[in-house]
This record gives structure tokens, C-alpha cells and sequence, in this order.
């Protein structure tokens, strides 16, 4: 199942707090598309997200500049 | 009184902090640390003493909670945390509001989003037991999340290994 997250409008700590509070509520096999910003949010998400055991599939931009897409799988 | 102290995950990073302030700037600095830290995979304890412990009451403004007569007084004039003052320019209450309402505009969590953010990430929200025998309180005057009522050597012994703040 693939859930999406958009945290392009939050500020610290809540891009990193929303994204841990949806990565807590998949199941296994399951697929997170966080869309975010360039800067802190696209440094940290896709690497804690791979420190807490998940995987990061791609992370690519959208065609809005600054703003990406990182797909992060159970 | 002994506490069980709970069995910690030695691999994992963690951050201790001594909420001693319940001014409303200061305890945003703990939920915003606290938050961030627990979002990137840290454990996170947060010992409340003194004001700090006006952030976990479960009345979250003016009430007369405690025993006895100068607890009850000392809880009206002090509240929970919703009428938490800032620590500089607080104008009587006014500044508290204005930061509320610019941290909504800007699309900042605001200091109560903070507390609940903590609570779902399940950081741990310990209170000062000394603290509480002064100002008259009890565990059941806090927030449910609060898993105990600890003193300086169980908390010393909870924020071994990490690193402390005192906010």
C-alpha cells in the first residue's frame, strides 16, 4: 500500500515528527512518499529513515524546484 | 520509595532533559528538542521539576490544583500550560497569545501541538518527586503519559550514557 505525506509547509521539528508518526503506521512491505523541501528536511528524512531500518527508494524532484519526493518502503 | 528503573536499549542515542522552567519560550525549547530528537531516533526522557512541572498538569490553565491551601494558591497564580508566561516581555499574558497566534500564522507547531507531538512519539515524561511534596501534587494531577515520579539518582541513572540538558 502506498501512503503520501506532504510536509513542504512545516517547519522543524514537525517535517521530521509527522514523517516518524507515518513511518510508526506502516506495515510491512508498505510505501511512504514524503514530499518535502530542499535543505534540512531533504538531508535528514531520507537518512534517518534508513538509520530506523527503513528503505529509501528513490528520492527524486518534482517540478516544483526545491521541493522533492522521497519514497521510503517498510 | 524504589522506582523500577525500565531497561533501556543501550545501542540506541539518547537525550535527557531537565525541564526546570514552565515559561512558555523555554518549555518550547524542550518539546521542539525533544520532538526532533525522538523523530530522528533518540530516546528522550524529560524529568519535569519545580515550574516545568506546570507543562504536564492535566489542567491545562488556572485551577486550584494541589493539597492544601498554598498549593491551591500558588496552582491559580501559576496554572498549566496554557497560561504559561514568556520569560521576557510578557506584558500580563499578552505576549503568550502573540507568539500563539504567530507560530499558527507561520505555520509553526505551537507549544501544545509540541506536547501531544511528544506524547504520540511516545518520549518519556518523568516527574520530580521532591518537587511535587513542596507544591502539594500528585501523579494523578498530571497528563496520564507521565510514567513516573522519580529523584535525582533515578535519573541520573536514566540519562546515563546520553546527553543532558537543563532548559
Amino acid at each position: 500500500m502506498i501512503h503520501t505525506l506532504d510536509v513542504t509547509k512545516e517547519h522543524c521539528p514537525m517535517t521530521f515528527v509527522k514523517v516518524k508518526i507515518a513511518l510508526s503506521k506502516l506495515s510491512e512491505g508498505d510505501i511512504l512518499e514524503v514530499k518535502l523541501t530542499d535543505g534540512e528536511p531533504l538531508e535528514n528524512v531520507p537518512r534517518t529513515a534508513t538509520e530506523q531500518g527503513f528503505e529509501v527508494l528513490s528520492t527524486t524532484e518534482t517540478e516544483t524546484p526545491g521541493i522533492y519526493t522521497v519514497e521510503i518502503k517498510k | 520509595m524504589t522506582h523500577a528503573i525500565p531497561q533501556l536499549d543501550p545501542t540506541k542515542k539518547k537525550l535527557s532533559i531537565i525541564a526546570f522552567s514552565g515559561d512558555f519560550d523555554k518549555l518550547t525549547a524542550v518539546f521542539t528538542l525533544a520532538t526532533g530528537a525522538a523523530a530522528v531516533g533518540y530516546e528522550v526522557n524529560i524529568f519535569f521539576t519545580f515550574w516545568g512541572l506546570d507543562a504536564i498538569k492535566r489542567k491545562l490553565g488556572r485551577s486550584p490544583v494541589g493539597k492544601g491551601f498554598l498549593p491551591k494558591v500558588f496552582g491559580v497564580f501559576m496554572g498549566g500550560l496554557k497560561s504559561a508566561p514568556v520569560s521576557r516581555l510578557n506584558f500580563l499574558g499578552l505576549s503568550p497569545k502573540i507568539f500563539r497566534y504567530l507560530m499558527r500564522k507561520n505555520n509553526v507547531a505551537t507549544l501544545e501541538e509540541l506536547v501531544d507531538a511528544a506524547v504520540a512519539l511516545d518520549v518519556n515524561f518523568y516527574a520530580c518527586e521532591m518537587a511535587m511534596v513542596v507544591l502539594g501534587l500528585q501523579k494523578t494531577d498530571f497528563l496520564p503519559h507521565v510514567k513516573d515520579v522519580l529523584g535525582v539518582a533515578s535519573f541520573l541513572k536514566l540519562s546515563e550514557d546520553g546527553q543532558t540538558l537543563f532548559i
